[in-house]
């Protein structure tokens, strides 16, 4: 196991280093000039010329990506342009807001969502089958900014429940969470139910129910576990997608939090808050789905034999083989 | 003889579609969008930019059927234009994602080994990256426009094309009827676009109908954040940003352009939930 862990570790480093590649080149593409950005308009071309000097943007791309990445393996994310402020600095502080968002609004879609997904399955072919996944089709199609919007307008403007924006007190994140975890909560409940039926037509589910199990014991006990996987997969898509939608989410509530940080970087050409706000949230989300693989292999008895023994038997074939066509 | 063949196969798709009531509605809501879209100038009632100052936030009449916005315009003419704009988003960007990664995707699966392998680890850092971070750090970067706003969601979303292309392409590629092909020196590139691409490309019909909703859902997204479609032009998603300040006093200009994301995008999911049970042999009955 740990192996294995160590294994899919390294494997983080040349994806990391690509990430950076790929950042510095889009930015050395970039139409507009940070020096000139950072002086005004007012500023004589010496003075930008000095300032492009001072920063390094006149060295070549390679030059300035080895140094990237040399500060960055020293914990030194650099100076944003505009704030003058340390960039590891700002993200420490930014990063548990994101992070707490995030988190909450997916423990929300998974604690909702498991459950009605496995309603949905188990009353196949019912209207409330039917009217349960058409009602998550719905959520699904809606941007989570309309329901950031919908959710304001109702217990903000109109009850005056919950505060329109800001995260001050914990009430301040129901709004955020509900809004982010509405479209979650659909999607993981579409999956858990598309498993389930798919593991319920499988020979030993009926076995289980031929020697007189009941359907509870059936359901919980048999299917779900296996059911488990592919939503514990899919549970590790949703986390990236929705660091990508909490940008959106921290704009219309005003949540101090990266989204907002990149947003702003991005607006400014602070060059230093992109590469490292990018390579940041990359980084978490492939630790989130470095964990996810760890916790799919402990789970699967199929995968977790491949590490366990070194023969590589006909078990372990198999696995791998599973695990290549899961992971497309 | 070709040819008949073809038809019956689509027919096949067809009648297995039709069964999907459902799919059905969303096929055609998705049709009259297009239709709508094609011809918004014969059928909007006013120009999506003349400005009337005296019907500033008016309600809904019989001029201006679902009401003005703060600028007067009417809201109407303006969902209307604005489909050619949201729309054009979705299937342009897929239709670039959807060649880019059919062309990886095919490349990977069909000589195997290292080029496989390569594209694999590249794809596998393209995918290290949020796709909506990936999109709008794109469309940043070019510069917010609607053409930018277009590449940037269809470089961004290449990978998922990749990846089942080559995931199909590997189910067909030992199969007798490519060995055939090779046995009587096909090239390549023949065998791949006349003789395994039509055969694996069920999945990725699928994923291409579900695509074009997905990115007029994160279009409407980049153009609410300021990075798509830029004013006077309009855009639902641009549209539910202008009502986001005047929620309290003229909610439906927040609403409408909504209603018309949601109705395209699930007509989108319906679509492609009803071809992919079409397309399942499994459920043939």
């Amino acid at each position: 196991m740990l192996r294995y862990i160590g294994k899919r570790l390294l494997m983080l480093i040349p994806v990391l280093l690509g990430i950076s590649l790929v950042v510095i080149i889009l930015i050395d593409i970039t139409p507009g000039d940070p020096a000139r950005m950072m002086l005004g308009t007012q500023a004589t071309e010496e003075q930008v010329e000095q300032l492009r000097e001072d920063l390094g943007l006149n060295d070549p791309i390679y030059v300035r990506y080895g140094r990237f990445l040399w500060n960055t393996i020293n914990g030194d994310f650099g100076t944003s342009l505009m704030t003058k402020r340390p960039v590891a600095d700002e993200m420490l502080l930014r990063l548990p807001y994101t992070l707490l968002l995030v988190s909450l609004s997916l423990v929300m879609s998974v604690i909702i969502g498991i459950p009605i997904g496995i309603y949905a399955a188990t009353h196949q072919h019912t209207w409330r089958d039917s009217g349960v996944m058409f009602l998550s089709m719905i959520c699904v199609s809606v941007p989570s900014f309309v329901f950031a919007l919908l959710l304001i307008r109702l217990f903000g403007v109109k009850l005056q429940w919950l505060p329109l924006s800001g995260v001050e007190s914990w009430r301040g994140w129901i709004l955020p969470c509900v809004a982010m975890g509405l479209g979650l909560t659909a999607l993981i409940a579409r999956q858990m139910r598309s498993d389930l039926l798919e593991i319920i037509r499988q020979d030993y589910i009926t076995t289980a129910r031929a020697k007189g199990l009941s359907e509870g014991k059936v359901i919980y006990r048999h299917s779900l576990k296996n059911a488990a996987i592919p939503v514990i997969m899919v549970i590790g898509g949703v986390f990236g997608s929705s660091l990508g939608g909490s940008l959106i989410a921290e704009q219309i509530y005003s949540i101090p939090g990266m989204g907002d940080y990149i947003m702003k970087g991005l607006s400014n050409r602070d060059y230093p808050v992109i590469q490292s706000g990018i390579l940041v949230i990359s980084s978490m989300f492939a630790l989130v789905i470095l964990l996810v693989d760890v916790i799919f292999a402990l789970v699967d008895p199929r995968i977790r034999s491949q590490y366990v023994s070194k023969k590589r038997g006909r078990m372990s074939k198999i696995a791998k083989e599973t695990e290549e066509i899961q992971a497309v | 003889m070709q040819k008949k063949r073809k038809k019956s196969r689509l027919y096949e798709i067809w009648r297995q579609l039709r069964k999907n009531k459902l799919a059905v509605a969303a096929l055609v809501v998705l049709v009259l969008l297009l239709l709508v879209a094609v011809f918004a100038p014969l059928l909007a009632p006013y120009p999506y930019d003349q400005l009337n100052a005296k019907l500033s936030f008016a309600d809904a009449s019989k001029e201006h059927l679902l009401g003005n916005d703060r600028l007067g315009r009417d809201i109407l003419s303006r969902l209307i234009y604005g489909s050619r704009q949201s729309l054009s988003m979705g299937v342009v960007a897929v239709a670039i994602a959807a060649t880019i990664g059919i062309t990886i995707g095919a490349i990977a699966g069909f000589y195997g080994r290292w080029v496989d392998n390569l594209c694999m680890r590249l794809l596998d850092i393209y995918q290290a990256m949020p796709m909506f971070l990936l999109c709008v750090a794109l469309a940043a970067i070019l510069g917010p426009s609607l053409r930018n706003a277009i590449i940037a969601l269809g470089v961004g979303t290449v990978p998922g094309y990749a990846r089942i292309m080559r995931a199909s392409i590997l189910t067909v590629r030992e199969k007798e009827y490519v060995e055939a092909a090779r046995a009587i020196d096909a090239s390549d590139a023949n065998i791949i676009l006349k003789h395994i691409l039509p055969n694996a490309i069920g999945p990725l019909i699928v994923q291409i109908t579900m695509g074009v909703g997905g990115c007029i859902l994160a279009g409407s997204a980049l153009s609410f954040i300021g990075l798509g479609v830029q004013p006077p032009l309009p855009e639902w998603g641009a549209m539910i940003s202008d009502g986001r300040s005047y929620l309290r006093e003229a909610p439906r200009l927040t609403i409408y352009p909504s209603i018309c994301v949601m109705l395209s995008v699930l007509s989108c999911n319906l679509l492609g939930d009803g071809l992919r049970d079409a397309l399942d042999p499994r459920l043939k009955n």
